[in-house]
Formats: structure tokens, C-alpha cells, sequence
């Protein structure tokens, strides 16, 4: 089979990468900025994946896949308890815009 | 030396040593009988022991005569060895007798002049520590013990003119005396820096003393002129602080605020000649150095005629004394300037005795008057003080010069010392001469003045009380009176000693021999320049010489009692003129004062804090603590709490390690 390049996979990497960041630097709402962290995590994911399919060893094949499910997991957990501060954000204060939240400063 | 008997000069220094600690620490108990009769008999008892050894110092040869007794090692540091060492030597003991004997009858005089002061225990608390010292500051052997007795007798003065500190201008001029000798006593300092760092030691008798090794470094030819010339002048100028010399004569006047005993016994009899003996002890540093000589002679004639003509118009009895007693400090630095330092230290000696007998003689008519020191409202008093009046009359006639008195032996050898010095220019000398001779004729003209309106003519005391009015009767019963047998004694002792004090000191015009500078031979007698400092004098010479003086004293008595000898005159009741200036002291006092002292000094302080203090050290305290709070604000301003904000400062933080990293790939590609 024909591979497709791996700058291929590199640069849609780099594209999704650099979207997510975009997006978390530039969205207010929290929810949307998770979505986007998820976005980079899956670049993340995408990239290892590439490299992990190029290796000719098995153990290094193995160990790319094993990061990746490794991030989702991590992603997931992460994403359960941030919705459950947001939820506990919007309880106490109404709103869930970040620019409101600006109270952990000197 | 076992068993020495010089040893016995601890004994000396101990006893009144011994006074000071009874008086200080049960005076206030005892009462005033047992701490006067105390506080006079130590000082006696250690002017017994002085006799005793002068006369064991006596037996021995003129080349043993400096015996050395060491207490205890002081200082040991490396190289550096100071002993708590006395020297008995001539001079030493000379000063030893003076400081005693003279100080012996003042302590007398005062338990008479200051029975009434409640303050008796503490007066004679000072008193006694003030032996103390003086009496460390002439025995010690080395420079840094002579400091210690230098730094001590100015504070015992400075406790002193301060005793009745209620009044503020009394402590103004402790304060005045005080900061004014601190200026000279930084020469000092110096001097002794720099003489240990020269000569590696500091001792004045001994092995390897510095004044041998100055010797032997001159003639190995490795003395730098401008060294010696340097301790030397330093020297000076710590000897015109306390010997109240020109540039800082000022303290001296000022300091008559203290009890009069105080000011006979410490500013004109002993402290204020530490300067004289200091530079006779040093003075083949002085032999050494021609130029510090001249700088000594001429600031010596120059105060001598200077203060004399300020004391011209003084008004205040005892401080045309004062401004006399500068003007014969200025007398006795032209003896040491001219190599004469044993007429130097004979003027010391009869000054001494003439001195204290006028300023305690002073202090009698000051207590008959009810504290009253203004001439002007004196006058008469020959017939109510008789025992004063009498003796001042010999203390006003050895001052001025008359023979046979003692004043006119150590003038005059002084006198023919600058004529015929060998240390200057004949020239330099001859002037310097001219100017004592002026001196000598003031000196009798002012003393005539003070003798004229304090004792003769008619009482003005009398009207200046009627003046008062009745208030101030309280205290007065009607005329003035003698002084107890405690004032008189002491002043009749002294006016026997300054009319024979002079005869020890020789005629060379009738071939008497000088047996004082004979005796001084061990400790003030030339090194360096031989006995060619002073040539012999042709003896017709030496007659002019003697009539030119006694000329010059009869003069100004003459103009003196063609002036006062009625009392006041109408014209100089009132201050104008020449005489506001010189009463002024040609406003020296207050340009030093007010003008370098507060003016300039005012203008340094105020830099040193507006600069120095203000814009350095704050500076720097302030500079640190703004720039570690500038930083803070600078980074708080990264604290906004929005959390985008924290993540485009990781972005940024990771692109700029990207590109970091990148580059140097690139660059470690491009070097492979």
C-alpha cells in the first residue's frame, strides 16, 4: 500500500495544533475551550500515531499507541472534572464568560 | 632594674588616683572638710614623693638620668609594643613638681574659694583626676600614654569649665574647648601614625627609642626631610590646640567660665603648657626639621604679640589673664622654635608660679566683689585686699619683666635665645626678637592696666551697687573682704616663689651659670644640633640685650601708670574704636565662629547630608528597595487573572524555546 507521507500527517498535525491554540487564546466561553484543548491534544494524538506507524520495531509501535489512548484518557478525566467546575461556576456566579472570572490576580 | 627606687613614681600618679576614687564614690558622704583636706593632701603627699625622687634622680650621672619603671605591657600587636612605662628624667619630674606643687596650693585655695558650692565633692573629683592625668600625660614614655594623659586632661578642662553647667554659656565653652582641641589633637593622632610608621615605635627613652633611630636614619641619610617635617609640624598642631596657639587660641579665653581655681590651676599653669613640654620632649623631631622650628618660632611670636594686644582692651579681669596667658604660651613656643627648649621649659616653670598667683589673686578680689569680673566696676580695692593686692603687685611685676623677678630671667633668656639663634636665619632671628621686645612692653602696659583699675584709684564698685538698688543687698555686707587664710596662703607661697623662681635659672651676663638648662641637659638638651642652637652672646651684647627688656618693661609700666593710675579713664567706659576691635579680638572669634565655623561647617553639614547622606547612602537604601518594588509592579501586571492571558504567555514561552532550539540545530548543522 502506497503510504501517504508522513509530513502529510505532520502538517494537518500542526494545522489542528495551531487551531486549538487559537481557539483557547481567543474564545470566552470555557466549554469552547475545552472542545479546543481537545483539539491539540488530538494533534498531539495524530502526531504519535504517525510516528508510531512509521517505527519498523513492534515495541516502539506499541509504545505510540500506548501515549495515545494514554492523552485520551487523560483528556477525558480532565474534561469531567472541568465541567463539573464550570457547572459549579455557573452556579455561584451565573455566567461562565471567562473574562468575568479574573479574581485569582495580585 | 630590681628593686628600683624610681619604681615609687607609680606611688605618685596612685595618689591622687586615689583622691578621685574616695572623692567619687564617698565625697558626697563625708562632708566638705575631710574631701578638701583630702583632695589636697594627696596631691601634697605626691608632690613630697616628686621631691624625694628629684633629689635620688639628683645623685645620679647626667648621662643615667632617664630612668625608665614599666607597669604593665599596654599594647603588644605584631611588631607593634606600646608599655604603661614612666620615664623619670628631668623634665618629667621638673613638670611632676609643677603640676603638684603649684596644684597642690590651688587645690588648697579652692577649699576656700568653693566652701560655699554644693557641688564641693565633684569639684574636687575633677580636680584630683585631673592630676591624674596631667601627671601621666609628663611621666609616660611613649607617645600613646602621653595621648592617653593628653586626651584625659581635656576632659577633666572640658568637665571643668563646664562645673556650673545650670548656666548654658558655661557648658557653650566646655563645648568650645572641647571641639576646638579635638582639631589639634587630630595633628596629634597623625603625628603618632605617622611617627610609629617611620620609626616602628613610639617610646621617648630606652633601647632603640625613636628619637635615636631618627637620629641614626638621618645619618644613614634615609630620613625623608618631608616626613620629619610632617610629624614634626603635626606635632604642632596638636600643641597649639591644647597650648591654645593661633590658629586656636579661641577655646582658651572662653574657658574662664570654669571656677578660677580651675582656670589657675589647668589653663594657665599646667594642661595649656602640655603643648611646650610635649614639643621639648620631641624635640630632636624638631631639631630634625628646620622648617617646623620657623613654623614654631613664628606662630609662638605671633600669638605672644597678638593676644597681647587683644588683652589691651579686655574688660573681664580674668580674661585679660587669659589672653595673657596666651601670649606667654606664645613666649614659650619662640624658645622652643629658636632651640631654646630649656628656656622654653624655664618660662613654663616661673610662668607657673607667676600665673596662678595672678589668677588666683584674681579669683580673691572676684569673690570680695560678689562675683564681679568687669574691671570697670573695680577700682580701690589696694586698702580692702591688702594680702591680694600685695602679692598680685609681685605677680604684675614678674610678669612685666622687672628684676630681680622671676618672669624677667626666663623672658629675657628667651628674648637673647631669638637674638642669637643658630637654628634660624640671624636675621629671622633678630626680628623675632624685635617682636617678643613689643610683646614685653604690651605685656607690662596691660598688666599695669588690670593692677590699675582693679586696685587703685577711686571704688567704683561702691556706686555700681548703688546702681542696683536695694534687691541686691542681700548678700552684701557692706565692704569687700579679705580672703580666708585657705586663699591667702597659697597666694603669699606663690608670690615668694615667683620672686626667687628665677634665680635657678642663671645670669649670663654676670656669668652665673644657667644650672637649670644644666639640669634639663639629659632631657632638653640638643641632639641633633649640638649646643650651637643658641650661640654665646658677647657679654656687652647680653647687656643691651638685658637693658633693651627692662627698658621695655619700665616703658610700658610707665605708659601703664600714666593711664590707670587714677583708675578708669573718662574715655574708655564705654567700648569704641580700636579698643571695640581688639576687645573683639579683631572679630577672629566670630569669623571662626560664625563665619568657618558655622558658615562654612554649616555649608559642608548641609552638603554632606543633601549629597552624602540624602542622595548616596538614602540613595542606595531607597534605589534598592524602588527597584525591587518596581519590579514587582512590572510583574504584577502579568497577574490579570484572565486565563488566556496565562496561555498565550506559555504560547509565547514555547515558540521562543522553539525557535531557541532551532536555531542552534541549525547552526550545530551548518558547523558539521
Amino acid at each position: 500500500m502506497d503510504a501517504v507521507p508522513i509530513s502529510w500527517y505532520l502538517i494537518l498535525s500542526a494545522f489542528m495544533f495551531a487551531m486549538g491554540v487559537t481557539g483557547v487564546i481567543i474564545k470566552r466561553n470555557p466549554i469552547v475551550i475545552f472542545m479546543c484543548i481537545e483539539l491539540m491534544l488530538n494533534a498531539a494524538n495524530l502526531a504519535f500515531l504517525a510516528f508510531a506507524r512509521q517505527q519498523a520495531q513492534l515495541g516502539a509501535q506499541a509504545a505510540g499507541q500506548v501515549y495515545a489512548i494514554l492523552v485520551m484518557a487523560v483528556a477525558a478525566a480532565e474534561v469531567a472534572i472541568g465541567l463539573g467546575i464550570i457547572v459549579a461556576i455557573y452556579r455561584l456566579r451565573d455566567t461562565i464568560n471567562v473574562d468575568e472570572m479574573n479574581l485569582l490576580k495580585f | 632594674m630590681a628593686n628600683n627606687v624610681f619604681d615609687l613614681v607609680w606611688i605618685v600618679i596612685a595618689l591622687p588616683l586615689a583622691g578621685f576614687l574616695f572623692h567619687a564614690f564617698l565625697g558626697k558622704r563625708v562632708g566638705k572638710k575631710v574631701v578638701g583636706t583630702v583632695g589636697t593632701a594627696v596631691v601634697l603627699g605626691a608632690f613630697a614623693l616628686s621631691v624625694y625622687l628629684l633629689l635620688e634622680l639628683l645623685k645620679l650621672h647626667a648621662e643615667e638620668q632617664q630612668v625608665l619603671s614599666t607597669l604593665w605591657r599596654w599594647i603588644e600587636a605584631g611588631s607593634f609594643r606600646v608599655s604603661f612605662e614612666a620615664l623619670v628624667d628631668p623634665l618629667s619630674l621638673l613638670m611632676a613638681l609643677i603640676v603638684t606643687g603649684v596644684g597642690g596650693l590651688i587645690h588648697l585655695y579652692s577649699t576656700g574659694y568653693m566652701a560655699d558650692d554644693e557641688d564641693y565633692s565633684r569639684f574636687f573629683t575633677y580636680m584630683n583626676l585631673f592630676i591624674v592625668f596631667m601627671l601621666t600625660l609628663v611621666l609616660s614614655n611613649n607617645l600613646l600614654m602621653m595621648f592617653v594623659g593628653w586626651e584625659g586632661v581635656g576632659l577633666c578642662s572640658y568637665l571643668l569649665i563646664g562645673f556650673w553647667y545650670k548656666d548654658k554659656v558655661n557648658t557653650d565653652s566646655a563645648n568650645k574647648a572641647f571641639i576646638v582641641n579635638r582639631i589639634g589633637d587630630w595633628g596629634f593622632t597623625l603625628a603618632v601614625i605617622l611617627a610609629f610608621w617611620t620609626f616602628g615605635t613610639l617610646s621617648f627613652a630606652g633601647d632603640g627609642n625613636m628619637f635615636q633611630r631618627a637620629i641614626d636614619l638621618k645619618a644613614a641619610n634615609m630620613l625623608s626631610p618631608t616626613v620629619i617635617t610632617a610629624i614634626a609640624l603635626l606635632l604642632f598642631v596638636g600643641a597649639t590646640g591644647k597650648s591654645a596657639q593661633f590658629p586656636l587660641y579661641m577655646w582658651l579665653p572662653d574657658a574662664m567660665a570654669g571656677p578660677t581655681p580651675v582656670s589657675a590651676l589647668i589653663h594657665a599653669a599646667t594642661m595649656v603648657t602640655a603643648g611646650v613640654v610635649m614639643v621639648t620632649r620631641c624635640h630632636v623631631f624638631f631639631e630634625l626639621a628646620p622648617a617646623a622650628m620657623l613654623v614654631v618660632a613664628i606662630i609662638g611670636v605671633f600669638t605672644a604679640i597678638f593676644a597681647a594686644t587683644i588683652a589691651l582692651a579686655q574688660v573681664d579681669i580674668k580674661r585679660v589673664l587669659a589672653y595673657s596667658t596666651v601670649s606667654q604660651l606664645g613666649y614659650m613656643f619662640l624658645g622652643c622654635g629658636v632651640g631654646a627648649f630649656a628656656s622654653g621649659m624655664f618660662h613654663v616653670t616661673t610662668h607657673a608660679f607667676f600665673k596662678a598667683l595672678l589668677f588666683l589673686g584674681s579669683g580673691s578680689v572676684i569673690l570680695a566683689l560678689h562675683h564681679e569680673q568687669d574691671m570697670r566696676r573695680m577700682g580701690g580695692l589696694a586698702k580692702y585686699l591688702p594680702i591680694t593686692y600685695w602679692t598680685m603687685l609681685v605677680g604684675w611685676l614678674a610678669i612685666s619683666g622687672i628684676p630681680p623677678l622671676a618672669g624677667f630671667f626666663s623672658k629675657d633668656e628667651i628674648l637673647a635665645s631669638a637674638f642669637g639663634t643658630h637654628a634660624l636665619p640671624v636675621s629671622v632671628g633678630q626680628i623675632l626678637w624685635a617682636v617678643g621686645l613689643l610683646t614685653a612692653l604690651l605685656t607690662a602696659f596691660y598688666m599695669t592696666r588690670l593692677m590699675g583699675l582693679t586696685f587703685w584709684g577711686e571704688p567704683r564698685w561702691a556706686t555700681a551697687h548703688a546702681h542696683h538698688g536695694k534687691d541686691e543687698s542681700h548678700g552684701h555686707h557692706g565692704e569687700p573682704q579679705e580672703s580666708p587664710p585657705s586663699m591667702t596662703v597659697p597666694l603669699m607661697i606663690l608670690a615668694v616663689l615667683s620672686v626667687v623662681g628665677g634665680f635657678i635659672g642663671g645670669f649670663a651676663p654676670l656669668h652665673i651659670p644657667n644650672r637649670f638648662e644644666a639640669f634639663l641637659e639629659p632631657s632638653a638638651g640638643l641632639k641633633v644640633l649640638g649646643g650651637e642652637a643658641v650661640g654665646h652672646l658677647p657679654v656687652d651684647i647680653e647687656w643691651i640685650l638685658v637693658v633693651a627688656s627692662v627698658a621695655a618693661a619700665v616703658l610700658g609700666i610707665w605708659f601703664g601708670w600714666a593711664r590707670y593710675r587714677a583708675g578708669l579713664p573718662e574715655n574708655e567706659r564705654e567700648l569704641a574704636g580700636v579698643r571695640k576691635v581688639l576687645y573683639n579680638q579683631y572679630y577672629y572669634d566670630w569669623l571662626m565662629v560664625k563665619g568657618i565655623g558655622l558658615w562654612l561647617g554649616g555649608k559642608i553639614a548641609n552638603w554632606m547630608w543633601q549629597f552624602i547622606d540624602v542622595r548616596i547612602i538614602d540613595g542606595l537604601v531607597n534605589g534598592i528597595a524602588g527597584f525591587t518594588g518596581w519590579v514587582g509592579n512590572s510583574l504584577r501586571r502579568m497577574q490579570t487573572g484572565y486565563v488566556r492571558n496565562y496561555a498565550f504567555t506559555i504560547l509565547a514561552g514555547a515558540i521562543v524555546l522553539l525557535i531557541w532550539l532551532l536555531v542552534r540545530g541549525a547552526s550545530a548543522g551548518l558547523a558539521r
